[in-house]
């Protein structure tokens, strides 16, 4: 028995001793060569996988943008964040097409909708959807970004106010998302849905690689939309102030800085976040109440892999995620069942040996 | 001489667990002012109480005579009062000047101006400004502590233990700073581990123990003193 | 360094004056809706409604012991379980796999199958009895190993990445499960797990004897964790969680007691899942999602009262009454109304489930705000946040003349 033990003990140590070892070439710039040479690799040798998992990680971009900044800032990891996505694609919906699930099928419950705009519905610049589902999109922002507000008012402040743990906080998000999937399941059910019909026009590139249009459309915006926050962060008034705040909030709140009112900003902007990350969402893969979840891990592994409080950091990770998610699928020996298995595995491998992530701050 | 900060019998803790049973001092205008006291005596939670971040039980403090007991950090440093903490005082990823704008958060107009009054008082800071304050060294960190707190051209300014554990030649520097500042109009009241250092440059000061008032007198005066040698200089 | 910020300490002290009477309310509320309602629709038949009370009160009992070994790794060990649905799915897998029978159609495929070989005990019909203490022996045996290895590796995670690393280890394994169709036989999952003393008595008396097989189990594990907290390691353990620093301090290996109160945590959870796969004859990969899992379990130990073991019973008693509730509530539509022609409008009957959910997850969110201490809180209980800071400050000191006194010898 004590041998076991013995050999135990020894074991862990020999382990943290290669722990160790890897964490130092993984601290300097070894981990970024080694990301560059596989995603080379996948480049070339998996092209089209590498494409599909550059717009998935896209998709996941736009997400793991506002989760590290509330994680950052707000010191929270929110769970509720794959189900905000979905559910603002849900409120995307509804104000394009007003339906819901009545009681066997479906019914138009607003007399007026978006896609009743003139040319709303026309596709635009060859994509499937017209500039209704834009606005729509900016719709869901709004409401998204207010509904934040409020629920910070409700529930988060009253539990910070108490002091409670990061274990309470986590339990409160997940309740909240399980609110939220039960009001999509609610009002639309579980079938998936999506914003147009139909097939939807498609690219082709280079290499005899065809994908949907909109597909583009979900890049640019991703890669628009991580500098833009970047520029917030770094060249404003109240992007320093977040990033003070998610240094230390004690002497924010000393040097005069009103700590409710830059809490408010940051749910506001990532509320305007998940509006947009949930529709690409459901332009990506589908409106299914479901999806948010599933999201959920792959989105924490973007966040956490690029560094918590960095959004280049969640763009890079999140196309890290991505690629790597679809290219390991096509190596064979992995059926795609385990797709989103493979975030889980890189999450684990970067908690230890680079805990802080490829843009995060040592600690 | 005008008082330009009063604190008048402050009970206070933290939460159930009182600390202050009624602390009183008075801080003149253009004064150098020291808390000493053993540990526990309560030093640093009465400035914490004086600058609003504890709940006050009862007892008044009078900025400029105008009366902001338990007024929040916020209202406080409007009304000139700036507070510079023990420890983690700088924000380490932001860049020396971004702390130093972080100071001067709510004052939107002037700010150029004010950096460069500041700059002048910390030359050294001014050498790199974009430097990210988690690089610097400690006693570059407490220099840019202090800056950060002047922002904002407080009447008076709060110190808790501004040379704990800093090396003997930073301790220097940092007390000529003070003496610096202090001389630009800016009244002082500073909390000290090390009461030697402590005494020698303020004009009058306090003992605390227990989260009372034990003595009071000029930096002088306490120095010389039987019981604060025996008591607190380890004589 | 910390500043707090205006705090008031999160005490006891009741704002309401009910407050004392939550606890008694919920319950007789429950009670009275759980036997009621099936007590109505049936129309007053007793034989029905004591058979839905008894598998009512049988998975109260199996939660119950799912609830107790999240509480021992929470409440006792400190350590935040995301994924419980983890030692749930190999527990419950575990046990039917060694039960039942070997694989032998080419329609279903699994490993293990001992249960016919494992009755080798000629006397008192051990095929009845011998093979289920195995099946609830390997579930503990295989969720505890699980447990183990990924103590080693998790535990020095902080908190909200160790909730984030067990909610996907509970993931992969699902994933595993479904998609190694050889295992446990992919997504259709194993069905016709054999019954404890299933035989001993006719299939309209069996319900009892499951009732009384997962009470039985339900109070041996009570008592265990019970005796288990008293005894020098659980001591141990209970002091670990209030101050790891100090307890590290005097010598104690806190990665090793951590990793201990795991395992026994995660092993009650894996036999929870046998009697829970005894119970239901059947296990597959849909049983087990993250909410039904792990979410539901954590609703049972806060709503019951965290740190608590009669307040895990009691919580997963109330969550599943109100689960219950629903689903009766649900057999009131407008063709059959209930007592006052109450009846739910289709809209809303249709989609009860959802509307369960809703408020189960609503109701957490309740219980953390308003009740954060469940409906049975701890016997001494000073609010943390006061309790530590009163050991960093000194206690009222003495008056100033005899602290002089003191001082000058």
């Amino acid at each position: 028995m004590a041998a076991i033990v013995a050999t135990y003990g020894r074991i862990r140590d020999q382990l943290r001793d290669y722990q160790q070892l890897a964490g130092q070439f993984f601290s300097g710039p070894g981990i970024f060569l080694l990301f560059l040479g596989l995603g080379l690799w996948a480049l070339i040798g998996r092209t089209d996988a590498f494409v599909i998992g550059v717009v998935t990680g896209s998709v996941l971009a736009l997400g793991a943008i506002g989760l590290t900044l509330l994680y950052g800032v707000l010191k929270f990891a929110h769970f509720a964040h794959g189900d905000s996505m979905m559910l603002a694609a849900y409120l995307a919906f509804f104000a394009l097409t007003g339906v819901v699930v009545g009681e066997r099928t479906d019914t138009e419950l607003l007399p007026w909708t978006l896609s009743d705009l003139p040319a709303a519905t026309k596709p635009i610049l060859g994509l499937s959807f017209g500039y209704g589902l834009l606005i729509a999109m900016a719709i869901a922002g709004v409401i998204m970004a207010v509904l934040f507000v409020v629920l910070d008012r409700l529930v988060y402040r009253p539990l910070r106010r108490r002091g409670s743990g990061i274990v309470i906080f986590a339990i409160a998000s997940l309740g909240i998302a399980i609110a939220m999937r039960s009001l999509m399941l609610i009002f639309w059910s579980s079938f998936g849905r999506f914003y147009v019909p139909g097939i939807r026009p498609t690219t082709d590139l280079p290499f005899g690689i065809r994908i949907l249009t909109d597909q583009i459309f979900i890049f640019w915006s991703a890669l628009v939309l991580a500098p833009l926050i970047y520029l917030i962060l770094f060249r404003t008034r109240l992007g320093k102030a977040m990033r003070a705040m998610a240094d230390n909030p004690d002497l924010a709140l000393v040097s005069g800085i009103n700590t409710d009112r830059i809490v408010i900003w940051t749910w506001v902007i990532g509320g305007a976040l998940v509006g947009i990350a949930g529709v690409m969402l459901a332009l990506q893969a589908q409106l299914k109440p479901e999806l948010g979840f599933v999201l959920l891990l792959p989105l924490f592994a973007s966040t956490i892999l690029g560094g918590i409080g960095s959004p280049q950091g969640a763009f890079v990770g999140a196309m890290v995620i991505g690629i790597t998610e679809e290219v390991a699928v096509t190596l064979g020996f992995l059926s795609p069942g385990y797709k989103f298995s493979v975030a889980f595995v890189i999450l684990i491998l970067m908690l230890f040996l680079r805990p802080r992530g490829l843009f995060g701050a040592k600690t | 001489m005008t008082t330009v900060l009063e604190a008048s019998e402050l009970v206070s803790g933290y939460g159930e667990v009182e600390i202050l049973h009624g602390v009183s001092l008075r801080l003149g205008e253009g004064e150098i002012v020291a808390i000493i006291g053993p540990n526990g005596a309560g030093k640093s939670t009465f400035m914490k109480a004086v600058f609003g971040l504890l709940k006050v039980k009862s007892g008044t403090v009078h900025l400029a005579g105008e009366d902001v007991t338990g007024a929040g950090p916020e209202r406080i440093v409007r009304k000139g009062m700036g507070y510079v903490p023990q420890s983690e005082n700088v924000f380490p990823s932001l860049t020396i000047q971004e702390n130093l704008e972080m100071g001067a958060f709510i004052r939107r107009n002037g700010l150029h101006q004010r950096l460069n009054e500041v700059y002048e008082l910390f030359p050294d800071l001014a050498l790199r400004p974009q430097l990210r304050a988690g690089k610097l060294s400690g006693g570059q960190r407490q220099m840019l502590a202090l800056a950060r707190a002047l922002m904002l051209d407080p009447k008076v300014l709060l110190l808790d233990e501004p040379t704990a554990s800093l090396a003997p030649k930073m301790v220097e520097d940092i007390f000529t700073t003070v003496r610096n500042i202090n001389q630009n109009g800016v009244a002082i009241l500073i909390v000290e581990q090390n009461a030697k250092e402590a005494l020698s440059i303020c004009q009058r000061a306090y003992v605390l123990a227990s989260g009372y008032n034990r003595l009071e007198g000029t930096g002088p005066e306490l120095l010389a003193s039987e019981e604060v040698g025996k008591l607190y200089l380890g004589a | 360094m910390k500043l707090p910020t205006a705090l008031s300490g999160a005490s006891l002290k009741g704002r309401l004056k009910g407050e004392r009477l939550i606890t008694p309310v919920t319950v007789l509320v429950i009670t009275a809706a759980v036997v009621l309602m099936p007590a109505e629709r049936s129309n007053w038949d007793a034989n029905g409604v004591i058979s839905f009370l008894t598998f009512f009160a049988t998975f109260v009992a199996i939660y119950a012991i799912f609830t107790l070994g999240l509480n021992v790794q929470w409440g006792y060990t400190g350590v935040f379980n995301f994924g419980v649905m983890a030692f749930f799915l190999v527990g419950a897998n575990a046990a039917a796999i060694i039960t039942k029978g070997p694989a032998n159609t080419e329609y279903v495929r699994y490993v293990g199958g001992f249960g016919d070989r494992l009755a080798f005990l000629p006397f008192l019909d051990s095929d009845q009895w011998l093979p289920f203490l195995f099946g609830i022996a390997g579930a503990a045996v295989f969720a505890g190993v699980l447990a183990f290895l990924l103590s080693i590796p998790a535990l020095r995670l902080r908190e909200d990445y160790l909730a984030i690393a067990t909610i996907g280890i509970a993931e992969l394994l699902r994933r595993v499960t479904i998609e190694e169709r050889g295992l446990v036989n992919g997504t259709r999952g194993l069905t016709g797990i054999p019954r404890p003393l299933g035989e001993l008595v006719s299939t309209a008396n069996y319900k009892y004897v499951m009732l009384a097989i997962a009470v039985a189990t339900l109070v041996l594990v009570y008592l265990a964790i019970e005796w288990g907290i008293r005894s020098p390691w659980g001591r141990v353990l209970r002091a670990l969680r209030e101050d790891e620093l100090t307890t590290a301090a005097s010598g104690k290996n806190v990665f090793a007691f951590k990793s201990q109160g795991f395992v026994v945590g995660a092993m009650i959870m894996g036999i929870g899942g046998a009697i829970y796969a005894y119970a239901n004859g059947a296990v597959s990969p849909d049983t087990f999602t993250h909410f039904f899992g792990t979410f539901i379990f954590w609703a049972m130990l806060m709503v019951g009262g965290s740190g608590n073991n009669k307040g895990a019973i009691l919580g997963a008693y109330v969550v599943w009454g109100f689960w219950t509730i629903t689903l009766q509530l649900q057999g009131y539509t407008s063709e059959h109304p209930g007592p006052l022609g109450f009846a739910l409008p289709d809209a809303v009957q249709s989609r009860i489930f959802f509307i369960r959910d809703f408020l189960l997850g609503t109701l957490i969110v309740v219980v953390l705000l308003l009740r954060p201490q469940g409906l049975v809180p701890e016997e001494r209980r000073v609010s943390i946040w006061v309790e530590r800071h009163a050991k960093r400050v000194r206690a009222v000191p003495p008056a100033p003349d005899e602290q002089a006194a003191s001082s000058s010898d």
